[in-house]
């Protein structure tokens, strides 16, 4: 089991000893999380690391689960489309169906103090607040820059009746009545997706999935979503493999609220049947080895998502210092400053230069690597996270800009 | 004697949901956003990329010089010297006067930015508040400055300014009483934009070390 102290030899002292005593003005406070997935997807994952974290520093903090059928998780996937600006259709018997579901959930729930609701699913929740009253923030994780009208105006009533709105990137945040907090989503550095692993390790997992590390490897790891464009993925590979002999894999799992992705996944698997060298991977929940291993063991690791919230995949890849091409969108830019830390792309064609570019130059795609990883240091792991959830939660109880204790 | 009492100074960031796409948007915003955003974008902005000591000076500048691309404008903000302002109100009307006179040269330079270029006026919420370690000597210092955070450097050298008249760092006004006018004196003329925060950390541990002669 990690520990807070564990953290030392990474981050320092200093930097623990201040989450002590911000937790300390939390005391007696009661926290709850409420999501809509147990298990995949990056807001699972990173509460799953953040929870006994968060208690150890002496905060009551806990994570409950929404419920919902198969039709309600069909509205939310559309909800999540259109917020990214795909073109939907919701009905008013969808919206209704939504709502029902948040209800029954807002029964059934215990709520703590502070209530922390992440993403739109169980955003309706908040209509319990006029019954129990206490003290609710909206955590949005994902790209909401350019939402569909119909959806946002439809979430924007429960939204506004929240204390605080927390987005993970500027270009998210909206003119709102209530207050609007940033804060970045992070890495875990000790964890099995992240931690140093032996040479031994990563050389298996290559062998288990029949792949050369003889040839350079080009590696996508994301969830099968259309989102991600794993298809312009490999048209950007193919263009590069014109000039450069390598490899592509396109490797990820799927959450238990996305009943797009086998579908995704096919169309996938369609596109590379033709070439030996791409390799399509499905991995299951409880991969991080395996992800870790294929992130260590690439030349280059690609994130060409067409939106995203964040895009916690780079900030993976860039802490085992590798090389990163992504796309300039959701908070990406956050992670990769252009030809410092990492690459930004618009294109299918530009992430094929780029390719061509970094295997051809390993000096310029090293140093990349190496700034790209102490920008992660500096601004994306877990315990930035963790510091700065703790003083949202403070920040619920003060209004000033300088707050002295 | 009088001891050295660490603090420690975390921020939040908070979103306006104000952005500009060309100078005068940016100007608009600069003159009406609140003290805590024009705190934001210039010390906040130095204490994020710590790791570089030869990033911009501020997020104004930055925005100007890269994004737009008006490299005049852009170097004449980089090069105001925030942290020997006094006031956020002094260092708002040195910005607001530095962007009123290019668009006085330029008339009116409305030259949009790129789209999803935009700038994003945020703020700070800042809580300070005295952490475990105190030092009452040099060596109690120096070993203190091993372990606390680069937030807590950055604190008591820069942001001191902004609460007091004195034009002294934390630690500089601490040697002095304790005796080490020299120490203070070369304390005070490090250049802050010419380190990292940890190259600042260094370099303070290698001075107190040097005029630590217990």
């Amino acid at each position: 089991m990690i520990q807070i102290e564990d953290y030392i030899p990474i981050v320092g002292r200093g930097t623990i000893d201040e989450l002590f005593l911000l937790a300390k003005r939390l005391e007696g406070k009661s926290i709850q999380n409420i999501n809509s997935t147990a298990v995949g997807g990056g807001v699972a994952e990173i509460l799953t690391r953040m929870l006994p974290l968060i208690k150890e520093l002496g905060v009551s903090a806990r994570w409950d689960v929404i419920k919902g059928n198969e039709k309600f998780f069909q509205i939310t996937k559309k909800f999540h489309n259109g917020l990214h600006g795909m073109p939907v259709e919701i009905s008013d018997e969808e919206y209704e169906i939504f709502l029902s579901v948040n209800k029954e959930n807002a029964d059934e729930l215990t709520f703590g103090d502070i209530v922390l609701v992440h993403d739109p699913q169980p955003v309706a929740l908040i209509l319990k607040r006029e019954e129990i009253g206490n003290n609710w923030v909206w955590r949005c994780h994902i790209d909401f820059s350019q939402p569909d009208k119909n959806i946002w105006k439809f979430l924007e009533q429960y939204i506004t009746r929240y204390d605080s709105a927390v987005f993970s990137a500027p270009a998210f945040a909206r003119q709102l009545p209530i207050r609007q907090v940033l804060i970045s989503p992070s890495i875990d550095p000790l964890s099995d997706k992240n931690k140093d692993l032996p040479e031994s390790t990563i050389n298996s997992v290559f062998e288990r999935f029949n792949i050369d590390r003889g040839k350079p490897i080009v590696t996508q790891i994301s969830r099968f979503d259309y989102l991600k464009d794993p298809v312009g993925v490999i048209k950007a590979y193919q263009l590069a493999k014109k000039y450069v002999d390598i490899q592509l894999i396109l490797a990820g799992g799927g959450a238990t609220d996305d009943p797009e992705g086998p579908v995704v996944m096919e169309l996938v698997q369609q596109q590379a049947a033709d070439d030996k060298d791409i390799h399509v991977l499905f991995l299951p929940n409880a991969s991080d080895i395996e992800v870790n291993a294929l992130q260590r063991g690439s030349t280059i690791v690609l994130q060409k998502s067409l939106r995203e919230g964040f895009g916690l995949t780079v900030s993976e890849a860039l802490w085992k210092a590798k090389p990163v091409i992504a796309s300039a969108v959701g908070g990406i830019p956050l992670q990769i400053a252009h030809t410092h830390s990492g690459i930004l792309t618009h294109s299918i064609e530009g992430t094929a230069y780029w390719i061509k570019q970094l295997i051809n130059d390993s000096e310029q795609a090293k140093q990349l690597g190496i700034n790209g990883k102490a920008h992660i240091q500096n601004n994306f792991l877990i315990t930035r996270h963790i510091k700065d959830y703790l003083l949202l939660f403070t920040s619920l109880f003060y209004n000033n800009d300088i707050v002295y204790f | 004697m009088e001891t050295f009492q660490f603090y420690s100074k975390l921020d939040l960031t908070i979103l306006l949901g104000r952005k500009a796409k060309n100078v005068p948007e940016l100007l608009e915003s600069i003159k009406s956003v609140p003290d805590s955003s024009i705190y934001y974008h210039t010390h906040k902005f130095l204490q994020r990329h710590h790791y570089l000591s030869t990033a911009p000076s501020n997020d104004f500048a930055y925005w100007t010089g890269k994004i737009l691309n008006r490299s005049l404008l852009g170097e004449r903000l980089s090069s105001i010297d925030i942290v020997q302002f006094h006031s956020l109100s002094e260092l708002r009307k040195q910005l607001i006067e530095i962007i009123e006179s290019h668009l006085q040269i330029t008339e009116s330079d409305i030259t949009p930015c790129p789209p999803g270029n935009e700038f994003h006026f945020m703020a700070s919420q800042v809580f300070a508040f005295p952490n475990n370690y105190i030092a009452s000597n040099l060596s109690e210092l120096r070993e203190h400055l091993e372990h606390i955070s680069a937030d807590a450097i950055y604190h008591h050298f820069f942001d001191v300014k902004l609460r007091s008249d004195n034009d002294e760092n934390d630690f500089s006004n601490w040697f002095r009483k304790i005796g080490k006018p020299e120490l203070a004196e070369a304390v005070k003329r490090l250049d802050p934009y010419a380190y990292s925060l940890e190259g600042l950390r260094k370099r303070l541990i290698v001075l107190v070390r040097a005029y630590d002669t217990n």
